[in-house]
């Protein structure tokens, strides 16, 4: 499994999940200019502040070249993840549904979060049991996953909500305790908190990898 | 070209923690009777089919999602007025 990480001008999560993926694959940098995707099998969309989050976080990302090609990746049953601002990107861009507001305290948060695997068919879960914890660190300012209520009633219906905070770890207001969601068909998915953070004890936690094995588990398309 | 400002603000009925932090702060500072503060953003452009803007927010400048957006015209609402030669003496 050989997985892609995008980089935007303003990404900061890069290397890490580089190397997280790493662990599990083989993974090198994709560019925001490029054309094409050097014919990775998965592809990480990851943290950071794309283009500096201007005038709303992600909607300038959605934007460059890199992105159409991600877009017909993903409509092509390509594994896509996208970690914090990649969510944000993935949202902007239409490919998620919902989007990702200010944490109703609007502060920076950095802390480790407890996930609880909602939805452990789809292909970046099925390495995890179904109500599994997952212990990993989440950072950012706009985290608040919102909807209007019958989007996130389909969101729930179709086992797209994939994984959400614990009791008492939804620190950023997000509905319905959603952390991450999928698009329909499962191959796309989005999360605020970051597992590429959390591929080693010696951090605190593991965890974080059982995204990465469950992609690399899937047969290359 | 013709100027056009966007008015963008979070739609109602989504949680607008910035609003509030604003509404309970103009009271501490003595400004009692503030209600439904709202923050959002402003976007100038000059451009040369107005008839556009539309879309550029739709695609854009705006999230239409989680906000609504109002275009305005400065020059249209407030129409030009010749300062005349009293103007260039001040």
């Amino acid at each position: 499994m050989r997985f892609g990480v995008v980089r935007f001008p303003g990404s900061c999560d890069v290397v890490d999940a580089v190397r997280a993926a790493g662990r599990v694959g083989e993974a090198e940098e994709l560019w925001h200019a490029d054309a094409d995707l050097h014919d990775v099998d998965a592809v990480i969309v990851p943290g950071g502040f794309s283009y500096g989050d201007y005038l709303r976080v992600g909607a300038i990302a959605r934007f460059a070249p890199v992105m159409a090609e991600v877009e017909r990746f993903a409509r092509h049953g390509g594994l896509v993840l996208g970690i914090c601002n990649g969510f944000q990107v993935l949202c902007e861009a239409g490919m998620l549904s919902g989007a990702l507001l200010p944490n109703t305290s609007l502060r920076f948060v950095c802390r480790q979060v407890e996930l609880e695997v909602v939805n452990p068919r789809t292909p970046w879960t099925n390495a995890c049991e179904p109500g599994e914890r997952l212990s990993i660190p989440a950072k950012h300012t706009t985290g608040r996953f919102w909807a209007p209520d019958p989007v996130l009633d389909e969101l729930e219906a179709n086992g797209q909500v994939v994984l959400r905070y614990a009791p008492g770890h939804n620190f950023n207001g997000s509905a319905r305790d959603i952390a991450g969601v999928s698009n329909a068909a499962g191959n796309v998915l989005g999360l605020m908190p970051h597992p590429e953070h959390a591929v080693d004890p010696l951090t605190g936690s593991a965890d974080g990898l059982k995204l990465l094995l469950s992609a690399a588990r899937v047969p290359a398309a | 070209m013709t100027r056009v400002r966007v008015l963008i603000r979070p739609k109602a009925g989504i949680l607008d923690p910035q609003g509030q932090a604003v509404e309970r702060a103009l009271p501490a500072l003595g400004f009692d009777g503030v209600a439904n503060v709202h923050v959002g953003r402003l976007v100038e452009l000059d451009v040369d089919d107005p008839g556009r803007v539309p879309d550029m927010c739709e695609q854009l400048l705006a999230n239409p999602l989680i906000e609504d957006f109002e275009i305005e015209r400065p020059e249209a609402d407030r129409p030009h007025q010749d300062p005349g030669p009293e103007a260039l003496r001040r």
